[in-house]
């Protein structure tokens, strides 16, 4: 079920719609691709509807999460074989199969079989059949997720350059939210067949329009405290910690007085800090050591807190910590949705 | 202990099923003496005469040449049709697919005699008795379910995504499924046409009561009228039971491979 969904992808964009699996965003996805019929709604594609069009006559391209190449035929006959419907000329045909052929480095593969090939070759020739349509946009599902991490990463970059090279405009989902910080250019959040934010990467990251955008993008997950705000000032209060807000709410909490409100803070953000500026004191009860820095759980009552910390702060375990932020980098939710 | 016994098993198998077979082939190339000799004689004197008069005075090559025309043809449009309507139970949502399937093979567990009848009066009403195509229609109606099963299963192993990545790139349903279902079924369609091609080759009930008139007869209602009033001619009945095997045999021999071959393997991760 999807439900008031409506956003654009601007001509040479990379968009990416990001949300746990059963979100929806398959179907979205296919949808535009004319594999699945709307029940209601409309898809324009340059100004045109094309949602009454079969999906032949829509011309897109679309890359399937498990490739979904034709077993039976060659690389250059998997590359070719929309072109070949196309009763496109053999000399183009040739010239585009061997422009993207060595776009994305599989010139040596083109005779091969598909199941003479490793899933990351698999994956080039089947963005590669996308390719030599040059269709009016290009949708990804899930391309990545097939494949193992150190090749996922290359791949990523590799998809993030093709992209920077035809300048397409490019539909991609994910549920990798790593994936799609660092390809998309816009990113949708979807979940239960909503769109729950639209924007860039750092605005998603920094500004998350609900708790479920600030829980689902970032890792680690951004610290969520449940509370009220005091009925006498603008002050955060949870069983285990009180912040003042009145740096940040301004006049405005009177709105808000004596409401629950849920406030987050991303681990990076927690310091170490002085008595005066302290919003929760706890113990340590974990670390987890990456090398370049540490997780460090927190428990400071019934709330257990992640601060991220540099590598070089000394810290053991069962030591009391003081924990402060800035204010501007607090986030406020009120009934699940961004009031700060 | 166990790896010694499986393979003496099979030999055990093979002998029992080969043994009739290896009889007749026998038969076929003694002299008529050695044929009614008492005690039996197993090895034959290698003579070409059984098979000489099976096609000079019984008219062997006829009967094989309708053999050929009529199962060669039920195969072709069992295929066909049933390719077609697989494609469809397995593709397209109708609420009442497994419903139609069951069906088909209650259809297909009919015991023969009990249609005979309808069949016969059908045929006869068309005019289509002593006619090929009287009796490839039958033939189609019966193996049908058949062919319908055989490839539905196949159709619905291959991956839809390969259909829709077709579809995508610009292919109708019928493109999608004569380019890229058909050759990724070869298997299943090889598998079917074998089945239905050796039920039609060796079908002899409903040949003997719809083809009364011999320049129409099949192979095995030729041979079950070989024998005169007076006769048995063993001799001629071993030498075309052998021909109306070879063709099997080498259809077999020469498609198994074809048919164990997994055409589908590495069309999606795996």
């Amino acid at each position: 079920m999807l439900e008031e969904i409506s956003f654009e992808v601007a001509d040479g964009e990379f968009c990416v719609l990001l949300g746990p699996s059963g979100c929806g965003k398959t179907t979205l996805l296919r949808l535009v691709a004319g594999l699945e019929e709307a029940s209601g709604g409309t898809i324009s594609l340059n100004g045109q509807r094309i949602d009454d069009l079969p999906p032949q006559k829509r011309d897109v391209a679309f890359v399937f999460q498990n490739y979904a190449l034709y077993p039976h035929m060659s690389v250059s006959e998997n590359m070719a074989f929309s072109l070949r419907l196309r009763r496109l000329a053999e000399r183009e045909i040739q010239q585009r199969v061997g422009e993207a052929a060595r776009l994305l480095k599989i010139e040596g593969q083109l005779e091969r079989k598909p199941q003479e090939l490793s899933g990351g070759q698999r994956q080039r020739v089947a963005v590669g059949r996308a390719i030599v349509r040059q269709p009016k946009i290009f949708l990804f599902d899930e391309p990545l997720s097939n494949l193992d991490a150190s090749l996922r990463g290359t791949m990523r970059v590799e998809l993030a350059r093709l992209h920077r090279k035809l300048r397409a405009t490019i539909l991609y989902i994910t549920h990798d939210q790593a994936e799609a910080m660092t390809l998309g250019e816009k990113i949708v959040v979807l979940h239960e067949g909503r769109i729950q934010q639209i924007g860039s990467s750092s605005a998603i990251y920094r500004q998350p329009a609900n708790t479920f955008v600030a829980r689902f993008v970032g890792s680690p997950q951004m610290n969520l405290v449940e509370g009220r705000l005091d009925e006498k000032g603008p002050i955060f209060k949870s069983r285990s910690l009180a912040i003042d807000l009145s740096g940040i709410l301004s006049e405005c909490w009177r709105e808000y007085a004596g409401k629950p409100l849920t406030a987050g803070i991303r681990p990076e953000d927690l310091d170490c800090a002085s008595r005066d500026d302290a919003w929760v004191e706890g113990e340590v009860e974990m670390i987890e050591d990456l090398g370049s820095d540490r997780f460090v759980h927190v428990r400071c009552g019934s709330t257990e807190l992640l601060a991220r910390m540099p590598a070089d702060v000394v810290i053991n375990i069962g030591e009391r910590l003081i924990l402060g932020a800035r204010p501007a980098r607090l986030h406020l939710f009120y009934q699940g949705k961004r009031i700060h | 202990m166990k790896s010694y016994f499986f393979p003496l098993w099979i030999v055990v198998i093979g002998a029992l099923s080969l043994l009739p077979f290896l009889w007749f082939v026998l038969t076929s190339v003694k002299s008529a003496a050695q044929i009614t000799a008492i005690p039996p004689q197993i090895m034959p004197a290698f003579h070409a005469d059984f098979y000489r008069s099976a096609v000079s005075e019984h008219g062997l090559f006829r009967y094989l040449a309708n053999s050929v025309i009529v199962a060669g043809s039920t195969t072709l449009i069992s295929i066909a049709i049933g390719a077609l309507a697989a494609y469809a139970l397995t593709r397209f949502r109708f609420s009442w697919t497994r419903f139609y399937l069951m069906l088909l093979l209650a259809i297909s567990m009919f015991p023969q005699i009990s249609i005979a009848g309808p069949v016969w009066r059908i045929l006869s009403h068309m005019g289509w008795l002593n006619t090929y195509q009287g009796i490839t229609a039958a033939y189609v109606s019966l193996s049908l379910p058949l062919a319908v099963w055989i490839l539905s299963t196949f159709f619905k192993e291959l991956p839809y995504e390969i259909e829709e990545a077709a579809l995508i790139d610009g292919c109708s349903r019928l493109q999608a499924l004569s380019k890229v279902v058909l050759p990724l079924a070869a298997p299943g369609l090889f598998t079917a046409a074998i089945l239905v091609f050796i039920h039609a080759w060796n079908e002899f009930f409903f040949a003997l009561i719809i083809l009364t008139n011999s320049n129409f007869q099949t192979l095995p209602v030729g041979i079950a009228l070989f024998p005169g009033e007076y006769t048995m001619p063993w001799g001629e009945i071993a030498a075309a039971s052998t021909m109306a095997t070879l063709p099997l045999v080498v259809l077999t021999l020469l498609f198994q491979r074809r048919i164990i071959r997994g055409l589908s393997a590495g069309a999606v991760k795996g």
